[in-house]
Parts: C-alpha cells; sequence; structure tokens
C-alpha cells in the first residue's frame, strides 16, 4: 500500500468504518474510490459545480473540496444514505414523482443539499429552495420541476407545524 | 383494456435506480488491477512540434507507459470524416481530422501529445510534468473573420488554405425580388461559441479478457455501436468480439457523439497491449479543452419584403468556424442554413456558407446544432423589418406562415440528411396565438409596457417561431423478449442521457402488449444487447428507436395472437392483452400469462410450427424516410435593469408541436431542460479566447451556466400535428427548448431598449455587453440610460 496512507475513522450513512486511505484524498474519493459509493459524483473536483455534495453533520458541504481527514469522526449522509428504515427519503419520492431528475449525474448533491435544508427548515419558501440548491448545477433539467420535487417534499414532511 | 399507457405522464422506471445513487455511470467502474491514463496536452494554440522527451516520465515510479505518436508505430492514423458532404452542385470541402495523438503539429490548445499510463492517475499526471516538449509556436487564427486573410498561418498546410468549405444552395431569383422589393433590411449577425457543458465529463474504461479474448469498453457516448465497430476494425477483432457499454451518462447534448476522439481510440488499444483494465476520466479544466463546441458564427443577411411585410426573398452569407479540424462534415452550417426558412414562406434564398478552420476546439453539433443560428437571423431580420414597416412583429410572422393546408411542404433546399427540407406536417398559427394568449401580449403591448415604463421600469417582450428538422434516419432496432417470468425485455441500440428513454419506450411496449411499464425491463446503448443502429442525435431517439420499439412489440402482439388463438380455437378479435396475460375476452377460464405462452412457444419436445420462431421475441428495424418536422413558439418578457444592465426573464411560454406526446412529463422536461440552455447562450454562456487561442474561462467559475436562481418557471402547451412519416405520429423535442431562446432574448431586450436603441444583433448579451450596446443608446438619446439617472 502506499505510503503515505492513513487509517480514517469515518461514520458513513450511520456505519462506522475504519479504512486506509491517501493522505491526500478528498472524502469525495474516499467515498467512491476507497468505500465504493458512487452514488456521489464528481463533475468538476474545483467547488464549482455541486455534484460531490454530501450532510457532514446536518450541513451540505462540498467532498471535493473536503480533505478526508477534516470529515474524521463527523456524521457522513451520501444520497445512498438517505432513505431511512421506513422506505426512501420524501425527497426521492417527489423527484420521480415529479420528474426532477434527468440523466441524474446531478441528482445526488441537488438531493442533498436539498434534504439538508427540509432538516433544518421542514416549509421552505420557493426562494430558499433555490438558494439552498444555486450551488448545484444541473444542464438537464431548468431547474423547475426541481423546485416543484423539493416543495412537495416539504408539504410531505414538514408543513406547518414543523 | 386499461387506459393507453401512451400519452401518460408516468413516473420514470429509471428513478428508483438514479435517485437513490445505484446508476452505474462509467466513472462508476471499477476493475481488479486497473490502471489510469492521463494525457498530456498542448499549452500552444499552434506550433510546430519539436521533439517530446518522455524519458524521465517513464522512469517516474508507478508508471507503466508513456506514449507519444511515434509510439504509436501503424496504429497511429486520422479520424474519419463522420459525415461526408451533401451531393450540393458546386460544394468545396477540404477535410481534415485529427490523428489520436499530435503529430508534427499542435492546432488548438489542449490537442493532446502524450499518453501516461500509471498506478493511479495522481502518478500519471505527476509523470505527465516530466514530459519535456519541445514546440516552436505560431501565430494563432482566432478571429473566424480573419482566418482566410492572405497573412492568415495555415492550420492545414497540406490543404493550401484556411478554408474547410464552401457551400452555396439557392431557390428561385433573390436579386429581382430584392429589385421588386418595397423594403429591404440588412443586417449582421454573430453569434458566439459555447460548451455543451454536461454534468458528466467524457470518460472511458477498457478491459481486455484474454482467456474470453473479448474487450469490454464502458465509454461516455451517444454511439455505442458505431463505436463497436470502428473499435473492432481499428483493433483486428470481430464485432462480436468487442462490447461497448454507454451506461448511464451524465447529459450528452452533442459533443458525446463525436468519435472517435483520441482517448476512445488509444485507451482500449493499451489495455489489449497491457492486458491490463485502463480508466480514463476527462477532469473538467480538459473538458473545457478537448470536449467539442459549438456556436461561431458571423451573418450577412438581408430580407426583402413587400409593403405589407410578405416575405420576397432572402439573402444571407455567413462563416462558420469549424475550429481545427472537421470531422463532423458541414451537419452543423447545413442546419443553419435550412433552419433559417423556418415556418415561413419564402419564395427566394440566396444563401452561402464560408467554413474556416481557426485554432481552437473542434466543431460538432452541441444541441440545436446550427439551428439557433438560423432561427436568430431570420426572426430578427423579421423583427427589423416590421418595425420599419410600423407592422406588429406577431403579424408579420402570421402573414409568412405556411399555411395549415399546405404539407408536406418542400423548401427545395437540401437538409442535414441530404434530402430536400420537407415539412412533413405543422399548424403554425394555433401555436401562435396560444402563445400569444398566454404571455398576454395585447395587454403587453396596448399599456402594460408603458405603465411599467412610467414607473421606471424597462420591460420587453419577445415572441419568436421556429421549426426544427427532427428524428432523422438512418435506423435503429429493437428486440422485445418475453421471458418465461412474464418480465418483458426491451433492447435497443441508442444511447440515453437523461432523456427517459428507459420509460419512454417502455411504454410504448407496454401499451401493445398490456404490460405494466413494472415488468419491462428496457436496456439502451450496450451492444452486448442489441448491435444494430447508429446513436442519439438530431432529436431522434423517440422517433426513430421509438417506432421500432413499438413495431417489435406489435410483432411479438401478433405471434402471442396467433398461438393462442390456435391454443383454444378461436378467432384473434376475440383475444385481448391485459395485465401480462392473453385472454378471451369476457372469458377469464381462458387466460395465460405471457411468461407461460413464452415457455409453451418454446418446446422442449414436439415441434415449433412451420412460419412460428421459438418464443415470443421479435426485431424490428425503423428508418424513416426523412425527418419528422416539430416546431414551436417561444414568447418571453424580460425587465432590464439601466443601472446594471441586467437582464431578469419576468415570464417565459413556450407553445410547442412535437407531435403525438408519449409522456408529457418527460417532455416538459425536455423543453425546459433546452430553454436553460437556450437561455445560458443567449445571456452569458461564452468561451473566451485571446489573440493567442488561449481559453481565458475554462471553468465554472469563470464560465457561467445557469443556475437554479437564473431559470425562471417556463409554461408550456402543446400543439399536435402527427408526423405522417412514422406509425406513431412522434416527433423529437430534446433540442428545440434550445433553438429559438437567443431570437426571443434579443427581441424582448431590443425590445425593453426602446425606440431608437442601437440593433440587438448578437448572441450572448451578457450585461457587460449589453452595458456597451446601453452606452450608445444612452449617448444618442434613446432609453433607456443610465447616465439619465435610470429608473426613478
Ligand atoms: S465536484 Fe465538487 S463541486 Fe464539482
Ligand atoms: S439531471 Fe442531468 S445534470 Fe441534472
Amino acid at each position: 500500500m502506499d505510503p503515505s496512507t492513513e487509517i480514517v475513522r469515518l461514520v458513513v450513512n450511520g456505519q462506522s468504518r475504519e479504512v486506509g486511505v491517501p493522505t491526500h484524498f478528498t472524502l469525495l474519493e474516499a467515498l467512491r474510490y476507497v468505500l465504493g459509493l458512487t452514488g456521489t459524483k464528481q463533475g468538476c473536483d474545483k467547488g464549482d459545480c455541486g455534484a460531490c455534495t454530501v450532510i457532514v453533520d446536518g450541513e451540505p458541504v462540498l467532498a471535493c473540496l473536503t480533505p478526508v481527514w477534516e470529515a474524521e469522526g463527523r456524521e457522513v449522509t451520501t444520497v445512498e444514505g438517505l432513505a431511512g428504515p421506513e422506505g426512501i427519503h420524501a425527497l426521492q419520492d417527489c423527484f420521480d414523482l415529479h420528474g426532477a431528475a434527468q440523466c441524474g449525474f446531478c441528482t445526488p448533491g441537488i438531493l442533498c443539499s436539498a434534504a439538508a435544508l427540509l432538516a433544518g427548515n421542514p416549509s421552505p419558501t420557493r426562494e430558499e429552495i433555490r438558494e439552498a440548491i444555486a450551488g448545484n448545477l444541473c444542464r438537464c433539467t431548468g431547474y423547475a420541476k426541481i423546485y416543484d420535487a423539493v416543495e412537495a417534499a416539504a408539504l410531505r414532511t414538514g408543513g406547518p407545524q414543523g | 383494456m386499461a387506459d393507453s399507457l401512451i400519452g401518460q405522464g408516468i413516473r420514470r422506471v429509471e428513478d428508483p435506480v438514479l435517485l437513490t445513487g445505484r446508476g452505474l455511470f462509467v466513472d462508476d467502474v471499477h476493475r481488479p488491477g486497473m490502471l489510469h491514463a492521463h494525457f498530456l496536452r498542448s499549452d500552444f494554440a499552434h506550433g510546430i512540434i519539436g521533439s517530446i522527451d518522455a524519458s524521465a516520465a517513464r522512469a517516474h515510479p508507478g508508471v507503466v507507459a508513456v506514449y507519444t505518436a511515434d509510439d504509436l508505430g501503424d496504429y497511429w492514423a486520422k479520424g474519419p470524416l463522420l459525415v461526408p458532404p451533401p451531393p450540393i452542385e458546386g460544394l468545396v470541402f477540404n477535410e481534415a481530422t485529427a490523428g489520436p495523438l499530435a503529430r508534427g503539429k499542435v492546432r488548438h490548445v489542449g490537442e493532446p501529445l502524450a499518453m501516461v499510463i500509471a498506478e493511479s492517475r495522481y502518478v500519471a499526471e505527476d509523470a505527465a510534468a516530466h514530459i519535456v516538449v519541445d514546440v516552436e509556436p505560431l501565430p494563432a487564427v482566432v478571429d473566424i473573420e480573419r482566418s482566410l486573410d492572405p497573412e492568415a498561418p495555415l492550420i492545414h498546410e497540406e490543404l493550401g488554405t484556411n478554408l474547410a468549405a464552401r457551400v452555396g444552395q439557392s431557390k428561385g431569383d433573390y436579386a429581382a425580388a430584392a429589385g421588386g422589393a418595397h423594403l429591404v433590411v440588412k443586417r449582421r449577425f454573430t453569434y458566439d461559441r459555447g460548451v455543451s457543458g454536461a454534468m458528466e465529463n467524457r470518460g472511458i474504461v477498457a478491459d481486455w479478457d484474454p482467456v474470453s479474448e473479448k474487450l469490454t469498453v464502458w465509454d461516455t457516448t451517444q454511439a455505442p455501436i458505431p463505436i463497436r465497430n470502428g473499435l473492432a476494425r481499428l483493433l483486428g477483432l470481430m464485432e462480436s468480439q468487442v462490447r461497448v457499454v454507454a451506461p448511464f451518462i451524465g447529459g450528452g447534448f452533442g459533443p458525446k457523439i463525436m468519435m472517435f476522439y483520441p482517448e476512445e481510440v488509444l485507451v482500449p488499444w493499451i489495455a489489449m497491449k497491457l492486458g491490463r483494465p485502463v480508466k480514463w476520466i476527462e477532469d473538467r479544466q480538459e473538458s473545457f479543452f478537448s470536449t467539442t463546441q459549438e456556436r461561431g458564427q458571423v451573418h450577412e443577411a438581408e430580407l426583402a419584403v413587400d409593403a405589407e411585410g410578405r416575405i420576397l426573398g432572402v439573402r444571407d452569407v455567413f462563416i462558420h468556424d469549424t475550429g481545427a479540424y472537421d470531422p463532423y462534415g458541414l451537419t452543423v452550417p447545413i442546419n443553419a442554413q435550412c433552419t433559417l426558412l423556418g415556418p415561413y414562406e419564402v419564395p427566394s434564398y440566396e444563401s452561402e456558407f464560408t467554413v474556416v478552420f481557426t485554432n481552437k476546439t473542434t466543431v460538432t453539433p452541441v444541441r440545436g446544432a446550427g439551428r439557433q443560428h438560423g432561427v436568430f437571423v431570420m426572426e430578427r431580420l423579421l423583427d427589423f423589418a416590421a418595425a420599419e414597416l410600423g407592422i406588429d412583429r406577431v403579424e408579420i410572422r402570421r402573414r409568412n406562415y405556411v399555411p395549415a393546408g399546405s404539407f408536406p411542404f418542400n423548401h427545395k433546399v437540401l437538409f442535414q440528411d441530404f434530402a430536400d427540407l420537407v415539412y412533413d406536417s405543422g399548424d403554425y398559427l394555433p401555436a401562435l396565438d396560444r402563445a400569444v394568449e398566454m404571455i398576454g401580449y395585447e395587454d403587453f403591448v396596448k399599456g402594460g409596457q408603458a405603465a411599467a415604463r412610467a414607473e421606471g421600469r424597462h420591460l420587453g417582450m419577445g415572441v419568436v417561431s421556429y421549426v426544427e428538422g427532427t428524428g432523422i434516419g438512418p435506423y435503429e432496432g429493437a428486440r422485445v423478449t418475453v421471458e418465461p417470468s412474464g418480465i418483458v425485455r426491451v433492447a435497443t441500440g441508442v444511447g440515453t442521457q437523461g432523456q427517459g428513454h428507459f420509460t419512454t419506450f417502455a411504454q410504448l411496449v407496454g401499451d401493445v402488449l398490456g404490460v405494466g411499464v413494472d415488468r419491462i425491463r428496457v436496456t439502451t446503448g450496450d451492444t452486448g444487447e442489441f448491435n444494430w443502429g447508429t446513436g442519439t442525435f438530431a432529436s431522434r431517439g423517440i422517433v426513430v428507436a421509438g417506432n421500432a420499439c413499438w413495431e417489435a412489440a406489435r410483432m411479438v402482439r401478433a405471434k402471442v395472437l396467433a398461438l393462442a388463438s390456435k391454443r383454444w380455437g378461436v378467432a384473434e378479435s376475440e383475444l385481448e392483452l391485459v395485465d401480462g396475460s392473453v385472454r378471451v375476452a369476457g372469458d377469464p377460464g381462458r387466460s395465460m400469462e405471457l411468461g407461460r405462452l413464452a415457455v409453451e412457444a418454446n418446446p422442449l419436445r414436439g415441434a415449433v410450427t412451420p412460419g412460428m420462431e421459438p418464443g415470443l421475441e421479435a426485431t424490428a428495424y425503423f428508418g424513416p424516410a426523412s425527418g419528422a418536422t416539430a416546431s414551436g413558439v417561444h414568447a418571453m418578457i424580460v425587465e432590464v435593469d439601466p443601472d446594471t444592465a441586467m437582464v431578469e426573464i419576468l415570464k417565459y411560454v413556450v407553445v410547442h408541436d412535437c407531435g403525438e406526446v408519449v409522456n408529457p412529463v418527460i417532455v416538459e422536461g425536455q423543453i425546459h431542460g433546452g430553454v436553460a440552455h437556450g437561455i445560458g447562450n443567449a445571456f452569458y454562456e461564452q468561451l473566451v479566447y485571446d489573440d493567442d487561442g488561449q481559453l481565458l474561462n475554462a471553468s465554472f467559475m469563470d464560465y457561467l451556466i445557469p443556475t437554479a436562481t437564473d431559470v425562471p418557471s417556463i409554461e408550456t402547451a402543446h400543439v399536435v400535428t402527427p408526423s405522417p412519416l412514422n406509425p406513431l405520429g412522434v416527433k423529437g423535442v430534446g433540442e428545440a427548448g434550445s433553438i429559438p431562446t437567443g431570437a426571443a432574448f434579443a427581441q424582448a431586450v431590443q425590445d425593453a431598449l426602446g425606440s431608437g436603441a442601437p440593433d440587438v444583433c448578437e448572441i450572448p448579451l451578457s450585461p457587460n455587453r449589453l452595458w456597451e450596446i446601453m452606452e450608445v443608446a444612452a449617448r444618442s438619446g434613446a432609453r433607456p440610460g443610465h447616465a439619465e439617472g435610470g429608473a426613478s
């Protein structure tokens, strides 16, 4: 193994894993190429596109800009972990219902941005939804159906009672 | 029988996989022992290669191999000319395609010079930094209008010119028409270059299995079957030894139909040579240099009209930038030439285009593929003519539409599929009326705009029409199989990049066989499953492959009916296919699941009746004689901020005719995405090159594509004129949204600037550029001028 490999303890989708990763790896590389969680995508590796968005301790984070050791011991949720014991996340169902995914490449990142939004703000306005996903580029959809889907998911999970 | 599946906005069958992160994309492929490729690319736009010394890179720990053009031996060959020029009289075409690694010269920044294969991508990139390349730079040809200057350096010396092509097409007598015209408007129009901007970069993984002697290639291509065929030829293998898989693709938009990219030629070859799997994934910056681009054209055009605004003729002379090479022939400029005619009757047309080489990335189709340029020129000419004649801009369009009863309508010029540009169907007035109503045209021109202006707000409206040739040949095929489990397998060769083909093809097949889409498995883009076809381009998936799927399903249905009618001794007309079974109508006792019938049709003993084939399976092909003509009207209202030149789109309306709609949610999504792409093009997407041919904005930080805050909500409505050229009556929709956006945007911005403003004849209209235009307006006393204090 590469001499500059280190053991890092990651808590991904509720599971604690100790993995050997090259120290220069980003969280994105560790997820995709070490843990085999390829749902999270790489569209630029520079923090410009949002495809690599995952949730770290409740916040949306660009995994391509996060050194892997920075995630050590923190709660990381990826698209593979959005579903709960009772089935898929309301966002996933609403994305399907509203046709919010086309090629699906940006979708894992957008789902994570939106899930982090709804976790902190169960009934966001359309403007807040736009802002929350403004860092996630999507070339296929024109975004409208994504807003619809996030709104629908918010109604289902949050609603006025929060 | 349940309601028809066709026309329903059902959920996509591919979503459960994609939305949980389980969709396989090329970069998700990992093979044991896999090596990684990295390409060293030219830093210069133009130059002579002196020497390339890779010895230090070869000695770098972890490096397995380094190749330059010289190391490729006989394998080095120029790429194919994908689309030969059409048979147009007097046509000049100079072919120049690229080899996999530059030899002798580099002709654009990013042209690959060497390939490094190493144990990791990091090592490969580090080693590439140790390759010493000696290039003697030459002046670069950047400005497309200077490419043919006598002092311009030659890009391909062997051609003796930077001219790639010159093509003239005409009909009628334009000179006479112009001579007798009440008015001739002339303008110069420019449309600049952008990227396709698929979120997934290109990539390829190749794995040679020496035991089975089979090569498997995962490739981000829109055309897996031609790639398979070409690789077999290049590598000296039988086609059956090569399997090309285009798994889920993260957006295509045109450039992923280009073949062969250097990486596609080299990665499979090196994987075979080394006997180890090899992966290459393009990085985003690399993509800005090495993935093909589009859009640079300059038009000098004129429109002759009579006093009522009726079109007498159009003359258009334009230059098209093909970049450093022209592997895609003339598809893009011919699209521009033909699409200019739009939904209008144009009695005389004189069009000549010149294609030039420049020291920029090669140009091949990007969503719209030249059509937007033609639409932009025609629509703007109509706007200027209407303004000068004092005719309402909607009215001038109405007066010139091809009338509803005149289809098929032949424009008598040659289209990109080498056939006459014939519109198979259409009905333009209802679409215009609907769009005008939805956007609130009357209220806007009769007071809304003025009222806003009185409050210091500069609003403008754009209303434009377009026609789009879609769904051209040559053909696609599909195989439909009923499995013993009752699952229906559908395999077709087109690749899919997010268009929802898995769902729409399932709808078509399910409708014929009476099977729910949850029991249908569609495979696209895997030559191991189906290996006849061409690819996804020209908005043709649903038209060509869709009809093939439907026909194959009908053949299976015919088999089911024949077998069941024999089995139960009833007429076929008494049978129905419902819920995955065939049954005698009204007789629940005589019903059989299709899966069981499939087993019966493939017996282990006894005989398969002569004339029947075993099993429930059929393969069908569909090749339309010519394209299905989609059309539509886009309308938008914008607000221009006179202080910042920012433009906000307040309302956007699309009325579209894509024939019969298989899945309205998917169609709407395609339109939304196209419009968003078109807005990016119209507003700010522009590749900025300096005089040395260096691209100055090669990242999504510097090259902006629309974000969630830029795209307005889009209202859509449909007019349906079924295409008579295919049994389903469908037309393509993939590119439509992006085609008229620039024209609508420019008209709306012009309208917002008000009378006396300079002509808006270019795309993109970034706030910077618009500011300059407004400065001129302000100085000449026209509104709106920030110098006057702007909005109050
Ligand atoms: S891959 Fe991380 S922002 Fe693009
Ligand atoms: S769905 Fe393709 S990039 Fe968003």
